[in-house]
């Protein structure tokens, strides 16, 4: 069994006791920043990241997984105790859980988004280690040309699951193509877009973009409608599910982690349309579709599994062939970049402990959140109690100061304000920033591989289509992207985040 | 007939688009653009710009047959006060030091808020911070953010 000695020396690596400790300073972090009302993971994560910087590489990773595990769980909290879900994965989760927290049930329903979280945890961790190193194999393989076409799929899907008009979706992958070739151009060394600022050349960093348009962008929109928030229960008691809840949520979290395991490995942002597909199936499901809304126990056991598992097999593209395929990806790539790793299939043969390690982390992590996060509730409710005006400023200075860590330039500091007001400018017109992210990161490989792919064939762009594998990806597309322009999908398409 | 524009979100994207892609073309026209099996520097941003542009008028079309939701209010002034507490904080840091520069954003960032107030509570939360950022980030994290910043130093080494 090489899976299970693999993960074994994963579980050494990651039970060091610098890595737990680390693991856990990631987690109790990331849950602390992600309950604050209005952070989601990406914001968390890009505020947390220079806490990383000094640290080995996969110290770094283990905490950095810790945090996006931390905050998503967070959000959920959030999410179930005051009804404002930070993050679009958890806007199915305050329906039912914010509806069980009016009745008296908030214990019930965080157990339950805790139980059903650790189960799909566990179990997409255990496939994880037995996909990532097939799916390296083949990845091996890939020349330039599936590259591409895998990149093009990659943008494609996260136009479809992209809320909103396609066509503002298309919009924005390109406008993130056009942000990711500021900067020098690698193969003719000609500065490109640099408007002659040597602090350009090197590109817009993607923790200024990220933290920017997530970070302040929302900010500004959030002071919008300070409204008062009406924090439910000061004290949360009856954290145990009772065995009638067990006999109800067993199902639910088995269907929600297959989905959400199959939902994260396409590229485009999975955990969001897996807690959406499960909360519709779980609804179609019932024998009393009419209690959905109204503290259906189901709708949070569901949902919650789904996009916890979502989030951990979305760590498969981005592990094993250096694909991010959501914005959390994203910065996970950028992360490992400045540890000096460039993701990839070769990470898992020459940096097995770093592979195994972070693999076996994940799993940790998510004992520890259910271990931590029970007991340590009291804490949260407090958090979430901070007022919002005490907050933000809080927020901004974070921001601040850690875009200005990250090159250590003030410039960066200036574009993290330009990007908030482009951010804004984003939220007013109703356009979705995420495909952006993708794109951006995305946009300078991609030009790569296509030169390559066209240098190789000397212009000719028939062998996209002629190499079987790349002709795949690309069909795949193809088919995805008629679909959602048929009229009847289409429609199915925005009942699917209207359920939300 | 007099056209008239029925979504004024669809029309504002497609101002922006079309206004990336323009530009993206124009300046890219610099760059080299060689030929698909060498392409130069020009060919990928100028084919982007030019997909951009194209999106623009599909956008534009659409504002013209289809009614929309207006674009709603600008927060003006939590847009002005967080954009500015943010450049103060890039203006002050050097010159002026870390925890100068992260009062100054704390407060102004904060005056955004409608429920911004001067109270012992909010200062000893400001304080706190402050102390708090200094400690963690520059001390312990060595953060190379100076304390006492390039104007203020000669205030202190006598």
């Amino acid at each position: 069994m090489d899976m299970l000695s693999n993960l074994w020396m994963g579980l050494t690596v990651a039970s060091s006791i610098t890595n737990l400790g680390y693991c856990l300073l990631g987690v109790f972090l990331g849950t602390a920043i992600g309950v604050l009302p209005g952070l989601g993971p990406v914001a968390t994560i890009a505020m947390l990241l220079p806490l990383t910087f000094g640290l080995p590489p996969e110290t770094a990773l283990i905490m950095l997984a810790g945090i996006y595990y931390g905050a998503q769980y967070g959000g959920s909290t959030t999410a179930i105790l005051v009804n404002l879900p930070g993050e679009p994965s958890s806007v199915v989760t305050a329906l039912d859980g914010h509806q069980m927290a009016r009745q008296g049930h908030a214990g019930r329903a965080l157990s339950t988004a805790a139980i059903g979280s650790f189960i799909a945890g566990t179990i997409s961790t255990l496939l994880i280690a037995l996909f990532a190193p097939a799916l390296a194999v083949v990845a091996l393989q890939f020349g330039p040309a599936e590259y591409f076409a895998l990149m093009v799929l990659g943008l494609i899907a996260s136009i479809v699951m992209a809320s909103g008009s396609l066509l503002q979706a298309f919009g924005m992958i390109l406008t993130g193509l056009l942000l990711g070739m500021v900067g020098t151009d690698v193969n003719s060394a000609v500065p490109r877009f640099t408007f002659d600022l040597p602090m350009l050349s090197d590109g817009i960093n993607f923790v200024v973009l990220a933290m920017g348009i997530f970070g302040l962008g929302e900010i500004v929109a959030n002071l919008e409608s300070e409204g008062e928030r009406t924090l439910l229960t000061r004290k949360v008691t009856n954290l145990m599910p009772t065995r009638e809840d067990w006999r109800r949520i067993i199902g639910p979290i088995a269907r929600g982690t297959a989905l959400g395991s199959v939902l994260g490995i396409l590229p485009g942002g999975g955990a969001a349309l897996a807690s959406f597909g499960s909360y519709s199936l779980e609804k179609r499901l019932s024998k009393e579709p009419e209690c959905f809304g109204k503290g259906a126990i189901e709708g949070v056991a569901g949902p919650e599994s789904a996009n916890n598992a979502g989030a951990q097999t979305s760590f498969i593209p981005m592990l094993t062939l250096g694909l991010p395929s959501n914005s959390v990806m994203a910065l996970m790539i950028g992360a490992m970049l400045i540890q000096g790793i460039q993701p990839g299939p070769s990470v898992m043969t020459e940096q097995p402990t770093l592979f195994w390690g972070l693999i076996a982390s994940m799993w940790i992590g998510n004992l520890m959140l259910l271990v931590l996060n029970l007991p340590l509730i009291g804490l949260w409710v407090r958090m979430i109690a901070i007022p919002y005006h005490f907050l933000f400023p809080t927020i901004i200075a974070l921001c601040a100061i850690g875009v200005f860590s990250v090159n250590n330039s003030v410039f960066d500091v200036y574009a993290m304000a330009l990007f908030g007001v482009v951010g804004y400018l984003f939220r007013k017109l109703e356009v979705e920033p995420a495909p952006m992210l993708l794109a951006f990161i995305l946009g300078p490989m991609m030009e790569e591989f296509l030169r390559r792919t066209l240098l190789f064939s000397k212009g000719d762009p028939s062998v996209l289509l002629t190499r079987p594998l790349s002709a795949g990806l690309l069909s795949i597309a193809a088919i995805m992207l008629l679909l959602v322009v048929l009229p009847s999908v289409r429609k199915k398409r925005e009942q699917a985040f209207q359920e939300g | 007939m007099a056209l008239r524009i029925r979504s004024k979100r669809e029309f504002g994207s497609a101002l922006l688009y079309g206004a990336l892609g323009m530009a993206g073309f124009v300046i890219a026209g610099d760059y080299g653009f060689g030929t698909a099996g060498r392409m130069g520097p020009g060919y990928f941003p100028r084919v982007i710009s030019g997909l951009l542009i194209l999106v623009a008028l599909a956008s534009l079309l659409r504002s013209l047959q289809r009614d929309g939701d207006p674009i709603g209010p600008v927060n003006w002034k939590a847009l002005l006060l967080v954009t500015a507490s943010v450049c103060l904080f890039g203006l002050l840091l050097i010159g002026a030091g870390l925890p100068l520069a992260l009062t100054v954003l704390l407060l102004v960032s904060a005056s955004a808020s409608e429920h911004f107030a001067m109270s012992t509570r909010s200062l000893a939360a400001l304080v706190a911070l402050v102390a708090v950022c200094t400690l963690v980030f520059a001390e312990g994290l060595g953060v190379p953010m100076p304390l006492v910043g390039s104007w203020l130093s000669p205030l202190f080494a006598s």
